[in-house]
């Protein structure tokens, strides 16, 4: 069974969103969507200081064996981007809750979370795939 | 649940990711694609390939026979026992039914085609062989491991002391049996390595064998990303019943020399050449950030006609993405190809990226 944390939101679309100390949300894809993915080889994220969109897309992730599109859970500017991805996107596959973060977004409005899954929902919305 | 090989469970208790392939349940990674390629290229990896269909062809008839159901003319093979030839078995229109690898034995062949058109395979080879004197044996008892990549002669002699001399012996593309084994200097890799058919009971051992010594279980992942980078082709992606050997790479295996040889498909084959054969398999090298894949579509500037990628993907060797394409007859040079809404500039080139290890583009 794949890894899920309790403290993450998700989305069925297999992103991760942390609501951080200082209000910020960093991005990410689960434990799970990167062993469906297999050998990550690029990792496309938005521009620091672009807006992303809540359930639009905002990166793509391609392995060997398929591309993906990553969904923000959060509307906002995006503030940082996970820049060692470039040179090192196999740390989406060893560590994807950590070292394989995404980007980070200012949200504009931290309800929209609200309408993320939560980690028993995530949990149970992987089990029905 | 689908069809399991002998090597079923060795995959399972090596952490393999079981994927469907073919309606076989066969292992697509034991953790890093990536990993077991590069294991391939620098050290030894090894493939439970038993899913692949092996049938031998025996009788009176049997050279005859072989002589009519392909474009490629095993007469080639009458003074060399042992030798294997890879051929097209072709339709009337000259489309490719599937590939295969026939190896010449004393006194009959043995013939090596793919396990997702086994069905087809055989129906059209029992279908062919109507008035000759052959009988077609499917050995489905047959495991097959391809042991690939530079150390994989050394080591298999190791895991096989008794078949060192056998081993020594062989030239490439070149099988021979030992008791009810059948070991063959061929693969799908660009390495050097070999193929051994083997009975089942004998498999899971030698299987554990060869993990012990070294050699790195590699699933049907690396498999493809291999092949590709040794720009060879894979049924249902560079050819199938509507693409004739001239428009995937495969002229070299079209013998016409025989002008008595009156094989299936030769007629539609000699037509199309002389009508002028539309487009032609070749290889693409994407230097960005990006990856190619399959089904894209290529566009070729100052033409209306475009291209089709057959197979793509991102080359661990390499450090970027390749791909193979079927392309207009003319097209060379720099080309696009659409990727994900972006229209990216691609290279054509000839469809072989590496070979030994070593970079070809």
């Amino acid at each position: 069974m794949s890894e899920i944390r309790s403290e993450l939101k998700y989305l069925p679309s297999h992103e991760w969103a942390r609501v951080e100390e200082d209000g910020t949300v960093t991005i990410g894809i689960t434990e799970h969507a990167q062993d469906s993915l297999g050998d990550v080889v690029y990792v496309e994220t938005p521009e620091v200081g672009a807006t992303v969109a809540a359930g639009e897309e905002a990166g793509v992730v391609e392995s060997v064996k398929a591309a993906s599109d990553i969904y923000s859970p959060v509307t906002g500017e995006v503030i940082a981007v996970n820049e060692s991805l470039e040179d090192e996107p196999e740390q989406v596959n060893s560590s994807p809750y950590d070292d394989g973060w995404f980007f980070k977004v200012k949200p504009t409005d931290i309800g929209e979370l609200d309408d993320a899954l939560d980690a028993d929902g995530y949990k149970a919305a992987i089990e029905d795939e | 649940m689908g069809n399991r090989t002998a090597l079923y469970q060795c995959h399972v208790d090596a952490g393999a990711k079981i994927v469907d392939f073919g309606g076989w349940d066969m292992p697509i990674n034991y953790g890093s694609q990536i990993e077991e390629h590069h294991a391939v290229r620098q050290k030894a990896g090894m493939f439970d390939v038993s899913h692949m269909t092996v049938v031998d062809v025996t009788g009176n008839d049997a050279r005859a026979y072989l002589r009519t159901l392909l474009a490629n003319d095993i007469a080639k093979l009458d003074t060399h026992i042992g030798k294997a030839l890879y051929s097209g078995m072709l339709n009337e229109a000259g489309g490719v039914i599937d590939d295969l690898i026939v190896y010449h034995l004393d006194g009959w062949y043995r013939v090596v085609v793919n396990c997702a058109t086994r069905d087809k395979d055989l129906a059209w080879m029992a279908q062919q062989s109507e008035g000759f004197d052959v009988n077609l044996q499917e050995r489905a008892e047959l495991a097959m491991i391809a042991m690939q990549g530079p150390n994989a002669l050394a080591l298999a002699k190791q895991a096989l002391p008794a078949q060192n001399d056998l081993i020594d012996s062989l030239n490439v593309f070149c099988g021979k049996a030992a008791g009810d084994w059948f070991i063959a200097r061929t693969g799908y890799t660009g390495e050097d390595g070999l193929e051994i058919m083997l009975p089942e009971a004998d498999a899971p051992a030698f299987w554990q064998a060869l993990s012990e010594s070294s050699v790195e279980p590699c699933g049907l992942g690396a498999r493809d990303t291999l092949r590709l980078e040794a720009g060879m082709n894979l049924y249902g992606h560079e050819m199938d019943e509507t693409v004739s050997p001239w428009q995937a790479n495969m002229g070299w295996t079209i013998d016409l020399k025989d002008t008595e040889r009156d094989f299936t498909g030769r007629a539609a084959l000699e037509a199309q050449k002389a009508a002028g054969v539309p487009t032609k398999l070749v290889g693409l090298v994407l230097r960005e950030r990006g990856v190619l894949r399959a089904e894209q579509t290529i566009i070729v500037e100052g033409s209306n006609a475009t291209g089709v990628i057959t197979s793509g993907s991102f080359s661990p060797t390499l450090g970027f993405s390749i791909a193979l394409a079927r392309v207009p007859a003319d097209a060379e040079g720099e080309v696009i190809v659409e990727v994900r809404k972006k229209r990216l500039p691609v290279t054509i080139v000839k469809p072989n990226f590496v070979r030994h290890g070593q970079s070809l583009v």
